[in-house]
């Protein structure tokens, strides 16, 4: 008789959904950058959407003041986090609608696909949501036999050329327009066949091909941008109306949400109203914001249901540092700035959140030693801090997740890495102040090892470990200890 | 046997688990701008919301009372079949419109070029128009399958931001906030506007 532990937090269902690439950051990345192509779409992409969000961004004199109750409502939320997913649910059930709880992406998916069979539906129409994506869903719902339609635009080139999302916020940002017509005259049936590539011409083609689809479709799937404990209300913001669409003209909707997108109240949402759109599209307000509470007798969907997850953010909220990943409103203004991501693209990060905040959040949901390559994706400059709406740290979680990453390969190989074995030194160096004086005095032998711009490129072994992926500052000429005993006389 | 434990219990134990001792509170500044300085439905306001609504490509009609009723109907002119929420005001719709009593099929909505409708609320700051499915507003398929949205905002409607504008709003109603028509920048961030919700956007403001 097996004795099931209750509470202890665990990471998401491994060997299901998009949370682990088959190749490592480094691996994946090299073949990126060898594509000019990509770089290309990646560059103009990024660049474009940089200025945008600047030029709006600074016409609030308020958003440095945003940023922080943004971050502070986050928080909040995490702190009481059990308090306020059983007010929403409360709130939800109250209103007409059905919650339910999935430990992980196996359970998500045999919910969903449960709730779409009882309707007798063999498709669902579905909206803007990574969470389906980082569980598998529609393989999930394709081995039942029910076809899912992506409809936002980006996803639905996504899926037509069936490719994987490689940007949170455009997830065809890889794209350009002339590969795009191409896709669509290959995949999409009924299709013009003198589409150009114009954007208008190519939209308008998205718009007749999925115009049935949302007029008779019966089941819709989507996620959530937000959830309101306090009221039950749930909300979605996106540009194309395909949200509005999926939310309002089926008769069941099925919401999947994972559990730490709440805000605890109303008041809350006009913070975040005000970060998200702004950071994301780099607009004042994206064009359609759809609320809803349960249900509303005589408009939308009468049979909605709320499936909260967990797939591993509970994990990730038991480490005190890298909690901070689940402040993330998935707004991609931290891929935009960062010059990793630029250079590398989405998919050299193997998971559906990608650049810096995936590099915080995909190891953690997953277990860091799987996705251990991920923290280092990073030169910690810093800019996605500046850029984050909500001041997430991520630089500093991504040296705690280094560093957690050593200390665990360490227990569980009981052999210290080259980065344990560096840290073990320094840290035995330290502690005598004898030895620290000698040292540094004798580390100005590597600057014979500098190279150029003040880097040394390789260290001997066992530290050459080490500078394979990274260079080491010069050591200065004199240290602090001499310059001091230097300038204040004797000690 | 002990039932194993429940999904819910099991995900609300874990985070009890993760989260250990809670001691402190956390604190939240809202030292950010609530309101807005100007007077609800005042010129600069109505200023500011005109620039927005016409920088993301709506269209906007200047009203009073006193010529409401022609500028409504110069706008419908062109408007083609016309659909409106059982509840607008007397007067407004066109004779010919059809009127929504909750039976028309998605095709029939479909069949019709535009709908006329007022709104609950608007901020100025962001161009944003709120409708709450009020008798006024109509069922929120009304309002997204004809091409055409045709939307009358009165100068009490609106305030400066987004602060006062959920201030306004009552979260149990399905709301749907409108700022422009539907847009995508998913091809080459190049925005395209008028993709799935309705392509055009006209706003007739009302102001004394
Ligand atoms: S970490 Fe911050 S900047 Fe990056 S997507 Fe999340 S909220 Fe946006």
């Amino acid at each position: 008789m097996s004795q099931v532990f209750l509470g202890m937090p665990a990471h998401s269902s491994p060997g299901v959904g998009a949370l682990r690439g088959d190749q490592t950051f480094p691996q994946a990345a090299r073949t990126a950058l060898a594509d000019p192509q990509l770089r290309r779409n990646l560059g103009h992409a990024t660049g474009t959407i940089r200025a945008k969000r600047l030029a709006v961004v600074s016409e609030l004199d308020d958003w440095e003041q945003l940023r922080l109750a943004g971050q502070a409502i986050k928080a909040a939320t995490m702190a009481r986090l059990d308090d306020h997913l059983a007010r929403l649910e409360q709130e939800v059930t109250a209103r007409g609608g059905t919650v339910h709880w999935a430990r992980d992406a196996v359970e998500a998916n045999r919910i969903i696909t449960e709730l779409v069979q009882a309707t007798g539906a063999d498709e669902v129409v579905k909206v803007k949501s990574m969470v389906t994506q980082e569980i598998g869903l529609n393989e999930a719902l394709e081995q039942a036999g029910i076809a899912a339609w992506e409809t936002d635009l980006a996803e639905l080139i996504v899926q037509l050329g069936h490719d994987t999302p490689s940007h949170i916020l455009v997830p065809a940002i890889h794209r350009n327009r002339s590969e795009i017509r191409e896709i669509f005259l290959r995949e999409m049936p009924g299709v013009d066949p003198d589409l150009t590539d114009e954007p208008r011409r190519l939209a308008m083609a998205a718009r007749s091909h999925l115009r049935r689809k949302f007029l008779s479709a019966k089941v819709a799937v989507s996620g959530a941008n937000f959830a309101v404990a306090e009221t039950g209300t749930l909300v979605v913001v996106e540009s194309e109306g395909n949200g509005r669409m999926c939310l309002t003209l089926p008769d069941t909707l099925i919401t999947v949400m994972g559990i730490e997108k709440l805000v605890p109240t109303w008041t809350d949402l006009e913070v975040f109203l005000q970060l998200l759109p702004r950071s994301s599209t780099g607009e004042r307000m994206n064009p359609y914001t759809s609320m809803w509470t349960g249900v509303s007798p005589g408009d939308g969907p009468q049979d909605f249901h709320l499936v909260l997850l967990d797939n591993g953010r509970t994990a990730v909220l038991a480490d005190e540092v890298g909690r901070e990943a689940l402040h993330c409103i998935r707004c991609s203004a931290c891929l935009n700035v960062c010059p990793v991501y630029e250079r590398a693209g989405g998919h050299a990060y193997g998971s559906v959140y990608p650049g810096p905040i995936g590099a915080v959040l995909t190891p953690q949901l997953t277990g860091v030693e799987q996705n251990a390559s991920l923290p280092y994706a990073s030169t910690l400059c810093g800019a996605c801090f500046d850029a984050c709406p909500v001041r997430i740290d991520i630089p500093s979680i991504l040296v705690h997740l280094r560093a957690r990453h050593v200390e665990e390969y360490a227990a569980e190989h009981r052999l210290p890495s080259a980065e344990s074995l560096a840290m073990g030194a320094a840290a035995w160096v330290m502690s005598s102040a004898r030895r620290f004086g000698f040292v540094t005095r004798t580390a100005r032998l590597g600057r014979v090892l500098g190279r150029r711009r003040g880097r040394i490129r390789s260290l001997p072994p066992p530290a050459s470990a080490w500078t394979a992926t990274r260079d080491v500052p010069l050591p200065p000429t004199e240290t602090f200890r001499e310059w001091w005993l230097r300038t204040r006389g004797e000690s | 046997m002990s039932t194993p434990p429940s999904a819910r219990d099991e995900i609300l134990a874990r985070i009890r688990t993760s989260l250990g001792d809670r001691t402190s509170t956390v604190e939240i500044p809202r030292d950010y701008h609530r309101t807005g300085g100007s007077p609800v439905g005042s010129p600069e306001l109505l200023e500011l919301l005109t620039d927005r609504l016409v920088d993301y490509k709506a269209t906007v009609h200047r009203a009073t009372p006193a010529d409401f009723a022609a500028v409504l109907a110069s706008v419908l002119e062109s408007a083609g079949r016309v659909v409106v929420p059982a509840g607008l005001p007397d007067g407004w719709a066109p004779p010919a419109a059809v009127v929504d009593d909750g039976s028309l099929s998605w095709a029939e909505l479909d069949a019709v070029d535009t709908v006329l409708t007022s709104c609950t609320a608007a901020a100025a700051e962001t161009g944003t128009i709120v409708l709450d499915g009020s008798p006024d507003q109509g069922r929120r398929a009304v309002t997204l399958i004809p091409d055409r949205h045709i939307c009358v905002v009165r100068a009490d409607q609106v305030v400066r931001g987004v602060p006062e504008l959920l201030g306004r709003l009552d979260p149990r109603r399905p709301l749907t906030f409108i700022s422009g028509p539907s847009a995508t920048s998913d091809i080459e961030l190049q925005r395209v506007e008028g993709v799935h919700g309705p392509r055009k956007l006209i706003v007739v403001l009302v102001s004394d």
